[in-house]
């Protein structure tokens, strides 16, 4: 125990930790197992995460919510495993949390307060909607106090500030109407959050998230935008399971026509995932029973940058565009994003794949040991998601993990 | 006399203020503020109509599907199409799926903290608790040996003095009348409705890929495929995965959620007589069984009942709801004064209010970002009263029993449903209601599926040059909190203007421009506070109606005009 904060450098004995908190340990011990390989770590780690996880101060985790529909607290509560019980009363402590804490009023606000003072720095903070700027903040007020004013305080002095869905990352569809709503590193200078983009997140990434970080505690690699690879780092058209029919030209081409019963690619139907970079396809949803292609629609792109912007009109075909080159032998390639519109990569024909890549492309690379890291040191600037690096002319999604 | 405020309300979707005025123990005046603008509306403008409900349904997330479903109604309303049964049956699984899911959320993890002391669990004697589950229901965990592990697990936790999400709740207020097994039991049901909740809500996912934030509806019907055949898609693999969680739903339900709702009542018999507000009620209806404007096949009716008079049910004319502006941050071209039709609406933002940091709200003036929906000039509530009460009143034969047997339980007369734990007891109600339709539902689309019906969709609208140049739709929904409507208007293939009126809004909205109070600020009138920094009653009244904020501050610029410039980057 260092400071008793329940946060990286704590440690406790497992077995009277897990047995004081009621947590079974077969459990407890297959959720170490499952985060261990979401982060693609060796087995070996495993013990590793149950030690920083079983310490016995429960590290605190603050949650706020300024400009959001609490889609994503919905996610959170949709946590598969641990299950979000375990989460919120074994492994961690969520003094404030709007939607599902005890206390309101100024007792809320006295939770908030206490986190912040007491806990200088040695707390996680995760944000949820995006914080507007317009007319001095007047557009969201909690306890009388601007959104900003509340996340410039909880923020600063925060260990760690995960930003969950697109609002708190980059003012999701908020920043296209009149209150100029802003990801929380856009808000508050100098912030770099990790962006869970995704509308919602998937809850499976952000426990990841956390583990990665109450376990090592650094963030997991992440991307230009300030999101985790392990997540973040491959395309969903890559790893979808319809990416076969892709391939042979097999096209649903009307809704409810027999590709769509046989579960055909729908690419022709406006699927964004060929220009989207998320985990969907593998983590799936809601205890991996299923995804949205999995439904028979296509994907809408959440998880990428400004995606309300760049990937509406939802139901167009993503446009052809100039095809830089072509591996035949159904290799990724790059292709050089062409400003102004969504352009796109991929051109349906057998054994054809193509990726869309930045202007500014930084792979990842793997070091000698096995991790993926980013090739190029995340620069501050680079690191916080903000609007400038997703910016307008900025076609594609991250271009991060060039490897396969 | 004392001014008592409370915000942020918790345990609610959203941002949600209310300051009361309470003398001599109990409220005399009351007013609700919502504190967050967002202008989803104006931002739909001008694009597919077709995507507007991948919009719209981000208008909230914990009623995710809802304004989904209501879009596309208003678009296929609008353009005349008629989606095949299967997309009906399709979204009507994923409706009720919501509402029950939803429904047990707002009970044990968003309301019961307001009638169950989690301390008290410490001390309770887990060989009772086990007695008091055994005598209410037949729900197999209720052993000595569970109530004894459960609170094992609670006194880790006070011990431990991280009390996570349950520090600083209003433990030890004397309005907390429960006995300490009570308490345990409610905690142990807490718990265990966390994971219930994840595990039923795969409904959606098996539907819509997801939830939440489903991605399976379409305009003319749902994308998700129907073949007995087909690996891929809903086939008789999903059928018995869907049967399965429609069994969970049903067996929590009963011997949980409603033996909960009565055990926890009936130590709070009182609170049948507080918070009934304008006992004026207004359900839109849905859920449909035959065609959409099928209103006589709905699985709610739709009606309005007037000061409580459960007699007679009014029938709803959509020309008459208009909204007011009076005491909400807008202004309208004809002044505060003027009330408009949603067809005619008119958003402009124009905050007045005071400067943040701030103590008080300008209560005499402008003091919210909601407007204040009338019917006819008259304050409605919306929710599972109304739509309980409209059934009621409509002869719904299913529903007149399950209120009449409760009633009767409860040794009480109708009246006493006008009622904070009357919106409590509806809301249990019709979750017992919708679980017969849901296996009606799910029969109707298995048949289908296995005599060949494949059709979830109609196409034959679906590229916009077979539209007309202009055209203008209403889509009217229950969402679990209540009348839901979108109203669209489509030009040249895009949308002109786009409007919803949402539960919250109705129930959450301000004074109008003739002082009229908004059903929250009604109720609150008369309930008493034990304790002034701990509003732990207004908490009661509030949390009765379920309310979602996010959803209440939306509105849309109707006209045409544009108000606010849109940049789109």
């Amino acid at each position: 125990m260092v400071d008793g904060s329940g946060l990286p450098g704590d440690a406790g004995t497992l077995v009277e930790a897990l047995a004081q908190r009621g947590v079974s340990r077969r459990r407890f011990l297959q959720f170490c197992t499952s985060m261990t390989a979401a982060l693609a770590l060796p087995r070996s780690y495993t013990p590793r995460i149950v030690a920083a996880l079983s310490a016995q101060v429960k590290p605190t985790l603050v949650w706020l919510e300024f400009q959001d529909c609490a889609g994503n607290t919905e996610s959170f509560l949709r946590s598969p495993n641990p299950d979000v019980a375990e989460l919120v009363i074994e492994i961690l402590s969520v003094p404030y949390q709007e939607t599902i804490m005890a206390a309101a009023g100024k007792q809320a606000e006295a939770n908030l307060d206490d986190v912040v003072t007491r806990l200088k720095g040695q707390y996680v903070c995760v944000v949820e909607g995006s914080i507007p700027m317009a007319e001095g903040g007047i557009f969201c007020t909690i306890g009388g106090r601007t959104a900003l004013d509340i996340a410039t305080r909880v923020t600063r002095d925060a260990a760690l500030v995960v930003a969950v869905g697109d609002c708190a990352w980059d003012g999701g569809f908020v920043s296209l109407g009149p209150t100029n709503g802003v990801g929380i590193g856009q808000a508050v200078s100098g912030l770099s959050p990790i962006n869970l983009g995704g509308c919602p997140h998937n809850s499976v990434n952000l426990a990841a998230t956390l583990v990665h970080y109450l376990t090592f505690g650094t963030a997991p690699a992440l991307d230009q935008f300030g999101r985790p690879l392990f997540a973040y780092g491959h395309l969903i058209h890559d790893q979808c399971e319809r990416r076969a029919h892709f391939d042979a030209g097999r096209f649903v081409e009307q809704w409810n026509d027999q590709g769509a019963q046989s579960g055909w690619c729908l690419y022709k139907m406006g699927c964004k995932g060929p220009q989207t970079n998320y985990n969907c396809s593998i983590a799936r949803w809601n205890d991996a029973t299923n995804w949205p292609i999995g439904a028979g629609h296509g994907c809408i792109g959440c998880a990428g940058p400004s995606f309300w912007s760049r990937m509406s009109p939802f139901y167009s075909r993503l446009p052809d565009v100039q095809m830089i080159g072509v591996d035949t032998t159904a290799q990724t390639i790059g292709l050089v994003a062409i400003g102004g519109v969504a352009a796109l990569t991929a051109v349906h024909g057998a054994g054809v794949i193509a990726r869309m890549q930045r202007n500014k492309r930084k792979r990842a690379a793997v070091t000698p040991d096995g991790h993926v890291v980013p090739e190029v040191a995340a620069a501050p600037d680079a690191g916080a998601g903000t609007a400038g690096d997703a910016g307008a002319g900025t076609a594609g999604d991250a271009g991060v993990g060039g490897t396969n | 006399m004392a001014r008592v405020v409370v915000d942020p309300v918790t345990r609610i979707e959203g941002h949600l203020r209310i300051e009361a005025q309470v003398d001599n123990g109990a409220v005399t005046d009351a007013w609700s503020s919502g504190t967050m603008f967002r202008g989803m509306e104006l931002i739909v403008q001008g694009r597919d109509p077709r995507e507007a409900w991948i919009w719209t349904q981000r208008i909230c997330g914990v009623c995710t599907t809802v304004h989904a479903i209501a879009s596309v109604q208003a678009v296929e309303d609008a353009l005349a199409i008629s989606p095949p049964p299967n997309a009906r049956l399709m979204r009507n699984l994923i409706s009720g799926a919501q509402f029950i899911q939803d429904h047990v959320i707002h009970f044990y993890h968003l309301h019961a903290l307001d009638w169950v002391d989690v301390t008290g669990c410490l001390t309770a004697d887990p060989q009772k608790t086990a007695d008091l589950a055994q005598k209410i229901s037949p729900w197999p965990l209720s052993s000595r040996a569970y109530f004894t592990e459960v609170q094992a697990r609670v006194k880790a936790l006070v011990d431990s003095g991280q009390l996570s999400i349950f520090t600083n709740g209003y433990w030890g207020n004397p309005a907390y009348k429960l006995p300490p097994e009570a308490d345990l039991m409610a905690v142990a049901h807490y718990i265990e409705a966390l994971s219930w909740q994840r595990d039923v809500i795969r409904m959606h996912a098996i539907l819509g890929g997801k939830n939440p934030h489903p991605q399976t509806f379409l305009v003319g019907g749902m994308a998700a495929p129907l073949d007995p055949n087909s690996p891929n898609v809903v086939n008789p693999l999903r059928m018995d995965q869907m049967a399965a969680l429609v069994r969970t739903m049903r067996t929590f339900v009963e011997q949980v959620y409603v033996p909960d709702v009565k055990a926890i009542a009936s130590f709070y018999p009182e609170w049948f007589t507080y918070g009934a507000g304008h006992r004026n009620y207004l359900a839109y209806g849905g859920l449909p069984n035959g065609a959409l404007n099928d209103t006589s096949l709905y699985t709610f009716p739709r009606g309005i009942i007037l000061n409580g008079d459960l007699s007679t049910v009014h029938p709803v004319d959509q020309t008459k709801i208009t909204e007011a502006i009076a005491h909400s941050y807008y202004t309208y071209p004809g002044g505060d004064q003027a009330t408009l039709n949603p067809f005619d609406g008119v958003t402009a933002p124009k905050y007045s209010g005071p400067t943040p940091p701030y103590d008080a709200l300008d209560t005499a003036n402008k003091y919210s970002w909601l407007k204040s929906p009338r019917y006819d000039g008259q304050v409605m509530e919306v929710g599972p009263l109304a739509r309980m009460l409209v059934a009621y009143g409509s002869g719904v034969q299913k529903v007149q029993d399950l209120v009449n047997s409760t009633l009767a339980e409860l040794n009480a007369q109708p009246a006493a449903l006008f009622s904070t734990l009357g919106r409590v007891a509806a809301r249990a109600l019709e979750t017992v209601y919708l679980l017969d339709w849901m296996d009606t539902w799910l029969a109707e689309l298995g048949k289908n599926m296995n005599s060949g019906d494949l059709r979830t969709a109609d196409t034959s609208k679906w590229e916009p040059s077979t539209w007309p140049a202009e055209a203008q739709g209403w889509g009217p929904h229950e969402a679990p909190r209540g009348a839901l409507g979108h109203w669209v208007k489509i030009k040249n293939q895009k949308i002109e203007n786009y409007q919803a009126v949402v539960p919250s809004t109705w129930n959450a909205g301000p004074r109008d421009e003739n002082g009229q109070t908004g059903p929250y600020e009604a109720s609150l009138v008369g309930t008493p506070v034990a304790v002034l920094d701990q509003p732990l009653e207004i908490l009661r009244t509030i949390h009765s109606f379920d309310p979602c904020l996010a959803c209440a501050v939306h509105v849309v610029d109707a006209t045409g005009a544009e108000k606010v410039r849109v940049e789109v980057r």
